[in-house]
This record gives C-alpha cells, sequence and structure tokens, in this order.
C-alpha cells in the first residue's frame, strides 16, 4: 500500500545498504532528486541497474555509493562520455566497479519477466556478438516446439525501484505519461519501490481510459517533489534541460571540480532545491 | 553549386539512400541528422521509430536523446520500452535499422563497447544500447561513419553488434535471416558489400574525394568496385534543408533554463 511520505524518509525507509536498486526513466522523467537523496544519505555497496545510466549514474558512481552496475548503454546521450563511470571503470575511482553489461533489448525484457514473475526473460538477440564472452549471465536456451535457439537471462527482481512520475493522488495512485520507459516493469518487478511526483492531486484528472496508472496497491512510497527529474524532463511540466547535459561533461571531467560541485548542488542542499526547475520551465513549456 | 563540408556530403548522401515508404529505427546523431534530412526534402512519408517507443515522429529540431519530449509530442503514439523492442522491432516489423559506431571493421561489424580489452579497456565506451539487436532484427541496416584510422580498423577491439561476420555466408550460417549492412555511407564514399565476400567495397566516391584519401583513412586494404560512381554533389536545396535543421537544433539546446 502506498504511503505519502517526505522524500528522505522514503529513501531512508526503502533502501539499504548493499541493496540492489533500479532508478528508471528512458531520458524522460529520471528521478534526480531521489538520487541526490540517496547520496545524501551516504547509501553504500548498492548494485544499481538501468538500461541507460546517465547524469545520475554518474553522481551515484563518482560518489562511491555504488558496487556493481546492470545496463545496457552508459553515456551522456549526444554529448559523449560519462567521466565519473569511465573513471570508475578504467582507473578503479573512487573505488572499482563490477559491471553486467547487457543490450537495452535484453534490459527492457529482463524487466518485463520480473513485472511477471518469470524467472528469466527469453528472446531473439546476442547472436554473434562479444557481450556473452563477457557476461556469463547471458545463455542460450532452445525452443521446445520449432527448435529455434535463443537467448536466455536472469530476470530483474530489484529490491527497490525508483521513478519519477507526473502525478499522484492522495490514495497513492500513479499517473505516467509520454516516454514510458520500463518503470511501470521496474516497479512491479521490484520488491519495494519509491515514486516521486510532480505533484500529489485529488483527483488524477482527466486521460486517456488506457492511461498508464500503478494502483496504489503495487507502490511503496509516494514523495511529492516539484521538478524532482531536472535535467530530465516531464512531459506536460518542463522540458529535457539540454544545456545541462552539455555543462555536466565539463563538470564531471575532473574528479576535484565534480566533488565540488556535489557538496554544494546536492550534500548542501535538500529536494526542495528541485521546485525552482518545475516553475521556471512550465512558463517556458507553454 | 555552394561550398559544402564533407560531414555535410555524408548525411546528405546518407538522406538520399532513404526512401518515402521506408520504416526506420534511428540512432542519435549522424543517423537522426541523416533521416529528418530525408523526411524534410524527398522522403515526406517516411516512418521514423526511436528506441524511446516514439513510433513515426517528427522532430522539429534534431533530438540531443533518443527520448527527447519533442519526439514524444510530434510521434504518432507511443509504446513502451518492453513493447518497442518485443513488438516492433524482434517482431520485425522495422525496415531499415540505422547506426554508427565508434569502430568498423571491413564487413561493418561495429564496435561501441570499448577500445582496448574488456576488463582493463584504454576507453571505456557507452556500451550497444540497442544495437546488438537492431543489427539482427532490422530487414537491412545502413551505417554512417566519418572515415579515418582509428575508427576504420582491422581488426575490432569488441564485437558489439554484428554486420557480416567473416564474409561469406558466416552471418546466415549464425542462423540470422535479416541481410545486414547493405550500404556504409562515409565522408569520402559509399559503401556496399560485395555480393560473394561480403567485403564492404567502394561503390561511389564524392566530389573531389581521391581513391587514396580512402585508403588513407582506413586500416585494411580498401576493395574498389568494378565500377565506381560519383556521387552527386549536395544541391543548394539539400545543404539549405540541413543548415536549418542543425541551426535550429543549436538554439534549441542551447537554451537555458
Amino acid at each position: 500500500m502506498a504511503r505519502i511520505s517526505s522524500l528522505a524518509e522514503a529513501i531512508q525507509a526503502a533502501i539499504r545498504d548493499g541493496d540492489t536498486v533500479a532508478l528508471e526513466g528512458f531520458t524522460h522523467l529520471i528521478p534526480h532528486a531521489a538520487g541526490h537523496e540517496i547520496i545524501r544519505q551516504g547509501r553504500k555497496r548498492l548494485t544499481l541497474i538501468r538500461m541507460t545510466p546517465d547524469l545520475i549514474y554518474d553522481q551515484l558512481i563518482g560518489m562511491g555509493c555504488v558496487d556493481k552496475l546492470i545496463f545496457s548503454w552508459g553515456g551522456n546521450p549526444g554529448v559523449g562520455s560519462l567521466h565519473r563511470f569511465r573513471d570508475a571503470v578504467e582507473n578503479g575511482w573512487p573505488q572499482k566497479l563490477e559491471l553486467e553489461e547487457h543490450s537495452h533489448a535484453a534490459m527492457a525484457n529482463a524487466y518485463e519477466a520480473g513485472a511477471a514473475g518469470l524467472p528469466c526473460a527469453i528472446f531473439r538477440g546476442y547472436i554473434g556478438g562479444d557481450l556473452p564472452k563477457v557476461n556469463a549471465k547471458i545463455k542460450r536456451v532452445t525452443c521446445p516446439f520449432t527448435g529455434e535457439e535463443l537467448a536466455a537471462i536472469p530476470a530483474h527482481r530489484p529490491d527497490v525501484a525508483v521513478i519519477h512520475a507526473q502525478r499522484a493522488d492522495r490514495a497513492g495512485n500513479v499517473l505516467i505519461e509520454g516516454v514510458l520507459g520500463v518503470q511501470k516493469e521496474a516497479v512491479l518487478a521490484a520488491k519495494r519501490s519509491v515514486v516521486t511526483v510532480e505533484e500529489i492531486v485529488d483527483d488524477l484528472g482527466e486521460r486517456s481510459l488506457n492511461a498508464v496508472v500503478l494502483p496504489h496497491w503495487t507502490v511503496g512510497y509516494v514523495a511529492e517533489v516539484p521538478g524532482g527529474a531536472f535535467p530530465s524532463f516531464a512531459q506536460g511540466y518542463y522540458k529535457r534541460n539540454n544545456a545541462f547535459y552539455k555543462e555536466w561533461d565539463a563538470i564531471a571531467k575532473e574528479r576535484d571540480f565534480f566533488l565540488a560541485w556535489m557538496k554544494t548542488n546536492v550534500l548542501e542542499k535538500g529536494p526542495e532545491a528541485f521546485a525552482r526547475y518545475a516553475h521556471k520551465h512550465r512558463a517556458a513549456a507553454e | 553549386m555552394a561550398d559544402y563540408k564533407p560531414n555535410e556530403m555524408m548525411t546528405i548522401a546518407a538522406a538520399r539512400a532513404l526512401k518515402n515508404d521506408d520504416i526506420c529505427f534511428v540512432g542519435i546523431g549522424q543517423p537522426s541528422a541523416a533521416c529528418n534530412l530525408a523526411r524534410l526534402t524527398h522522403a515526406p512519408g517516411i516512418t521514423l521509430i526511436y528506441e524511446s517507443g516514439t513510433l513515426a515522429t517528427k522532430p522539429n529540431v534534431l533530438p540531443l536523446s533518443i527520448g527527447d519530449g519533442e519526439l514524444c509530442e510530434t510521434a504518432l503514439t507511443t509504446v513502451s520500452v518492453p513493447e518497442m523492442f518485443r513488438y516492433w522491432l524482434q517482431g520485425g516489423r522495422i525496415k531499415i535499422g540505422f547506426l554508427g559506431g565508434a569502430q568498423i571493421d571491413k564487413y561493418a561489424n561495429l564496435n561501441t563497447t570499448v577500445v582496448g580489452s574488456y576488463d582493463k579497456p584504454k576507453v571505456r565506451l557507452p556500451g550497444g544500447g540497442g544495437a546488438p539487436e537492431i543489427a539482427t532484427s532490422c530487414g537491412e541496416i545502413f551505417i554512417i561513419m566519418a572515415q579515418g584510422k582509428r575508427s576504420f580498423v582491422d581488426k575490432l577491439d569488441f564485437v558489439t553488434s554484428i554486420g557480416h561476420v567473416t564474409g561469406g555466408d558466416s552471418r546466415a550460417r549464425l542462423g540470422v535471416k535479416t541481410k545486414g549492412p547493405t550500404k556504409l555511407i562515409t565522408d569520402l564514399a559509399m559503401f556496399e558489400p560485395d555480393p560473394e565476400t561480403k567485403e564492404m567495397t567502394v561503390v561511389s566516391i564524392h566530389p573531389g574525394v581521391s581513391r587514396e584519401q580512402i585508403q588513407e583513412n582506413a586500416g585494411w586494404k580498401i576493395a574498389f568496385a568494378a565500377q565506381v560512381a560519383e556521387t552527386p554533389p549536395p544541391t543548394s536545396r539539400e545543404l539549405e534543408v540541413l543548415r536549418d535543421l542543425h541551426a535550429r537544433t543549436d538554439r534549441a539546446h542551447s537554451e537555458a533554463a
């Protein structure tokens, strides 16, 4: 049953050191404010799952929260490298980062299998390339009906899924619109979940009969954090801040500069710092 | 005819390879520019699909990421990412996959994973993303990449997604039924696979480019087809539409918070 709480309480209650955590959002609705709270609370030894580790995972990795990363594309989209991710893989700073690397198709299938309560995902993939040579979790199975060889990987069953959404009502029913990514699957696959939303409302409002809604009894904690996806975006609220994605390249390049930026902008701030992005962009998005 | 840069020739040559009724899975960067140029010039009916789940999208500016709001707002519909990869890509609904990469070999296998060894990489690249399954599930593959000795290599450090594997019928022997790379468009030339060996072979050279230049910017001995054409230079309209697209994209992406 969903519990409406503050973000700090939600992270405190849901995420423990050593947990496997999936913060999802495919470019859209990336839970940046929740990621910052994990960093502020000093969580350690996490295994992080995410299709497209981007800025928020660069920050979690650079701040030493992460032992292992399960992923399929680790870059700053359209800009270039994630420097903190690269520093961890190439130089072991601030600590060694174990990788379990997949393709997008594999990750999406693994979330769906997790949501469906299956032990593994089966799909047509990983043919001929080198990824199966470096990831022992990639196996082949034979279709019992046709004899076709297919790829199989374990389902994703994270301890905790963390997502950001547009709205929740006071019971904790959560509405997601726009680029949907794998958030619904991630929440349904996880044992616990934290959902940040742009606003908590009395009624979810006018919506398509087929709107994507996570019922309150599938959701753990719901926290209202306006602007909480910044610099990612929330369709209908504010746009993706592409300029910040470009700026991140310079912020993350050097270790000292990165640490100083994190101290000023994350460690010494709270979730309320995100609200100004919600407001500024709401005007710009109209 | 106006002056143009080799990169502009590359994007324009790639755009021309696309047809009005194509259904195309689009990667970010050069592929996205080429696909949208085609849509804004000779192929207004082309269906562009981005892996964020946006089907038949018509962005006014090029997306910086595969999931920019622009893609969703201008799409016919947006599906979840598992549905994108299962029903649409794996289901065989997509005719052309448009890819780029960090390294390519003569059989158009691609590396976007690491430079150096996997365990101790010299450069850790972003990784495969959608490419491993795009490469085998789309009807055919177009690749767009600027040439250079570090990117056009004799041996890939890592095979992220397959092209024609080791040539001949090696791709089909893996059980893959799709065609694989049918076009490689560079800033110097257009390549197509040799019908027998499947080695990517120069079939058209961009204006003002020499065979030596193409060879100097590749790490293997380049094969030239018996008949090599000259790529028609960009028309003034192609250049104008491409430059307009880039200009409004740059403006949109630098808008501060």
